[in-house]
């Protein structure tokens, strides 16, 4: 693979603060309409400005605007170069600046929003980016035919040069800035054939590591603006629950405590220092009103999931007669899985900061909505929306946690409280007891094999919570898509297949974590799966491929998967293989886990071989970046990862019972990537939901165990 | 106040006694690529070198590094030209980036030690790190490579 060295421009602290070109306003253009056209601000001071993702100056500096945040995923660097090999420009000489929030000019061409999750950055934007490049790379080639009174036919361009190809002339495009600027935006430009690309499909460097490996790289936490002070929240332990009163005296007389003031999250103590602050909430007396959630307890909502589980639900998916096919099979298996809440434990702790004045709001925040974020600041300060700036830091992890609005509320009205700039950080009880949780859910499967060890019914009810439909964006009453995506669209032939979902919600807030509903699906329907191969008598991977002849994309990873990992070929004693298969955000995945357990039950994961077709890889090196991160951030949820109730309350509270996988238990990972050349899929979260099931399958293999209830609790695995 | 030396510089702090030592790096001194995680010791963002050895500074009071030598991820190198940063960059080992400066140090701290560390001795001197975005696999190739550069490997 072919390596493009990109240099490592660096989007300097008050690029990223200030987040970025100015932009001209009042441009109203649908979201069908992705490219808007020059950018009237610029083009006067004398830039070629094609449309709003594109700046180049007399100078010959290009600046590519990125709006998909930065959370790991590398899209700062990726986003842009799928600009510069359209535009066919030095991808080591571009400045990158990040999207301020204005959804009307950087909203995601497929949903109009300015929010980043569902693993959409690549797969979204690539046409429009591509356009956006191409467009501006044919207005420059005119420019250059016109220049030279020759056909644009025999005009091409070569890195940042127009070329006359029978004369071999060449112009910078810093020459037909002016030019080109005068020339009508093509709507349909030509793209490039793949061969022609220079940085697409190969190596993109990111352009953060420099930053982020000598401390400059400016998160959340870490922004400073003048005159800020800085709060930590004391929030009702209770979900639900809300201040009756306060007594901040003692507070008050710690030095360097400012101020002390209600908000919706709870009592924010402003301080001149984050330590200062968490001491003044120590010293701080609240009196709560739990409200109602107090009674809740997990073993209470498991038995309530248990006892729901009886009644029916609403109906899914129901091909064939699955009652009378399982009355029929010559084997039935049945089996109940389960799976707990998860926090996403970001590694930075959620914050914010913002400065709400009369006539202005200003918001710096590590976001995956900026837009939303904008919305939330126009609420609470009163003013129009497009008066609201948002700076976009980068993010400690997102996960799915920063989408969410709880944390940018925080700041908005402490700092309106107080009259001055404020930054509210959690301390990491405060994240992991006041998250936005992976639903916990309750599963029961049915399914037939005929005499000839064919499946014939798949039955299974899930029950559970719905997050889009606690978020108010889906209506109760209805199938909320989150909670059966996975299984609703399982891809096995199977002639009868029945899924239920019981809608049962305690009111604990959910969210969308790390491939959402397929991160729990994924492992109930690939484990179930695993267990009809074995009561059929098969090889897990020949039953699943003879059950896939439909679903080419899907057999192809798996085969790859397990050609690979040389599946069937022996292993060391004490160790064996398990494997997966799962579609979700676009791209199809496939793991491979080889596993081995101790005597005292304790699981190791030597190695996960993982097979991706997301279409085309843009950046494979990323691609293989985050299935390595997906599959760690899987493992741990598998092995640890559970939060519980207990009288309205969070558990856990820090590392120590929230634990996360560490560097002496990761596996050996290896990513192979089909490009199918299918349209580009997702990438952040298709990595996640085919890792428990691959390994739990292995524990089978291995064990004779079945693991059905998440986490693994080592105990039922042990050697006695 | 307290005196202490940062990155090579000394500085008199204006802090209680009992202040941790993050919060005078980030807040009084303003060197923000040392990160709060946790705040307990569990995840090792904070990691920063008290006179070479590798400290978790949330948990280490003020009062106990009066006069002692203090480097962050600021003052490893002045241009980032240390082999692991070096490393790191070639290899594009960080996602987020937010637990890195941590790791760095640490990666840092055990090359000083141990100059060509087994995958054992990486997992060892590791393991109190915390990365969420899972780049641990890289963490690895990273610490190999950079023992490989600091031996004049090319």
């Amino acid at each position: 693979m072919a390596t493009v060295k990109a240099s490592r421009v660096a989007v300097s602290r008050r690029a990223l603060i200030k987040g970025g070109l100015a932009v001209g306003a009042g441009l109203v253009v649908g979201f069908q309409l992705p490219l808007i056209g020059r950018n009237a601000s610029l083009a006067q001071t004398g830039s070629f400005t094609p449309n709003q993702w594109i700046s180049i100056d007399r100078d010959g500096l290009v600046t590519i605007i990125n709006s998909v945040v930065e959370m790991g995923q590398g899209s700062l660097s990726t986003m842009p170069a799928i600009v510069a090999d359209e535009l066919d420009t030095d991808l080591g000489k571009v400045r990158v600046t990040q999207a301020p929030a204005n959804p009307k000019l950087y909203g995601n061409p497929v949903t109009g929003n300015q929010s980043y999750g569902g693993s959409r950055g690549v797969r979204d934007h690539i046409e429009m980016l591509r356009k956006a490049g191409a467009a501006a790379r044919e207005m420059l080639k005119q420019a250059g035919a016109d220049e030279w009174g020759v056909p644009m036919a025999e005009v091409d361009t070569d890195l940042d040069t127009v070329v006359h190809k029978p004369s071999g002339r060449r112009l910078p495009y810093s020459a037909l800035v002016d030019k080109a600027s005068k020339l009508p935006v093509p709507q349909n430009p030509t793209l490039k054939t793949p061969d022609r690309f220079r940085y697409m499909g190969k190596v993109i460097h990111r352009r953060d590591t420099p930053l982020k490996v000598n401390g400059s790289a400016v998160f959340g936490m870490d922004v400073a603006v003048p005159g800020m002070l800085i709060a930590s929240i004391e929030r009702c332990p209770v979900f639900g629950g809300k201040v009756k009163s306060f007594d901040a005296t003692a507070t008050k007389r710690i030095k360097g405590v400012k101020n002390v003031v209600q908000v919706t999250n709870g009592v924010a103590v402003v301080a001149d220092s984050f330590w200062t602050a968490v001491r003044g909430r120590q010293a701080l007396k609240v009196v709560w009103d739990d409200g109602a959630g107090a009674s809740v307890t997990s073993a209470g909502i498991r038995q309530g999931y248990a006892d729901a589980a009886k009644q029916p639900g609403q109906v899914a998916r129901n091909d064939g007669d699955t009652d009378k096919a399982l009355a029929a099979g010559a084997k039935t298996v049945e089996a109940i899985y389960e799976v707990p809440f998860l926090e996403h434990a970001c590694m930075e702790p959620m914050n914010a900061t913002a400065s709400v004045k009369p006539d202005s709001c200003e918001i710096w925040a590590p976001t995956q909505s900026p837009g939303g974020s904008q919305q939330t600041g126009a609420r609470i300060s009163g003013l129009p929306v497009e008066k609201v700036i948002v700076n976009t830091t980068y993010l400690g992890g997102g996960f799915g946690r920063r989408g969410e609005q709880d944390f940018i509320v925080d700041p908005l009205e402490t700092s309106k409280a107080v009259g001055a700039p404020v930054k509210v950080m959690w301390t990491r009880p405060d994240d992991i007891q006041h998250g936005f949780y992976r639903p916990s859910t309750y599963n029961v499967f049915k399914a037939a094999i005929d005499a000839q060890g064919n499946p014939i019914a798949w039955w299974n009810r899930i029950v559970g919570p719905g997050i889009l439909i606690q978020k108010g964006r889906a209506q109760a009453g209805t199938i909320d898509p989150a909670a059966v995506e996975g299984v609703r669209n399982m891809p096995y032939a199977i002639p009868n297949v029945h899924v239920e979902w019981v809608d049962k919600d305690y009111g604990i807030p959910i969210g969308f974590w790390r491939s959402v509903g397929p991160s729990q699906n994924g492992f109930i329907v690939e484990s179930f799966v695993d267990e009809m191969a074995l009561a059929a008598g098969k090889d897990p991977v020949e039953f699943r491929k003879a059950l896939l002849a439909k679903s080419p994309r899907h057999k192809a990873v798996l085969e790859l998967a397990a050609d690979k990992a040389n599946w069937g070929a022996p292993l060391p004693a004490g160790r064996a293989r398990g494997c997966a298969v799962m579609f979700s955000y676009g791209s199809y995945v496939a793991h491979v886990a080889e596993v081995s357990v101790a005597p005292d039950g304790k699981v190791r994961v030597h190695k996960l071989v993982g097979a991706i077709d997301a279409g085309f890889a843009v950046n494979p090196d990323q691609v293989k970046a985050q299935m390595e991160g997906g599959g760690i951030y899987a493992l741990t949820a598998l092995l640890y990862g559970a939060i519980t109730i207990d009288r309205g309350r969070v558990q856990q509270s820090n590392f120590h019972d929230y634990p996360m996988l560490r560097i002496n238990e990761a596996p050996v990972m290896e990513t192979h990537i089909l490009d199918s050349g299918a349209p580009a899929g997702g990438l952040g979260e298709p990595g996640v939901p085919t890792v428990a099931p691959a390994v739990c399958n292995a524990i089978y293999a291995l064990t004779g165990k079945r693991v059905r209830t998440l986490p693994i609790q080592p105990e039922t695995l042990k050697r006695t | 106040m307290i005196a202490l030396t940062v990155n090579g510089k000394r500085s008199q702090v204006d802090a209680p006694a009992d202040m941790p030592l993050l919060w005078v790096i980030r807040e009084k001194l303003t060197l923000t690529g040392t990160k709060y995680g946790c705040g307990a010791a569990l995840c090792g963002a904070c990691t920063v070198h008290v006179d070479g050895q590798p400290v978790r500074s949330c948990t280490t009071p003020l009062s106990a590094v009066a006069g002692k030598k203090i480097t962050t991820i600021e003052g490893l190198s002045a241009k980032s030209e240390h082999p692991v940063q070096k490393a790191w960059i070639e290899l594009d080992v960080p996602q987020c980036g937010f637990c890195q400066s941590g790791q760095i140090m640490a990666a840092a701290a055990l090359l000083t030690k141990t100059p060509n560390p087994s995958d054992d001795d990486i997992d060892n001197a590791m393991a109190g790190n915390i990365c969420r975005c899972g780049t641990y696999q890289r963490i690895r190739a990273g610490i190999h490579r950079a023992a490989q550069i600091k031996t004049g490997g090319a």
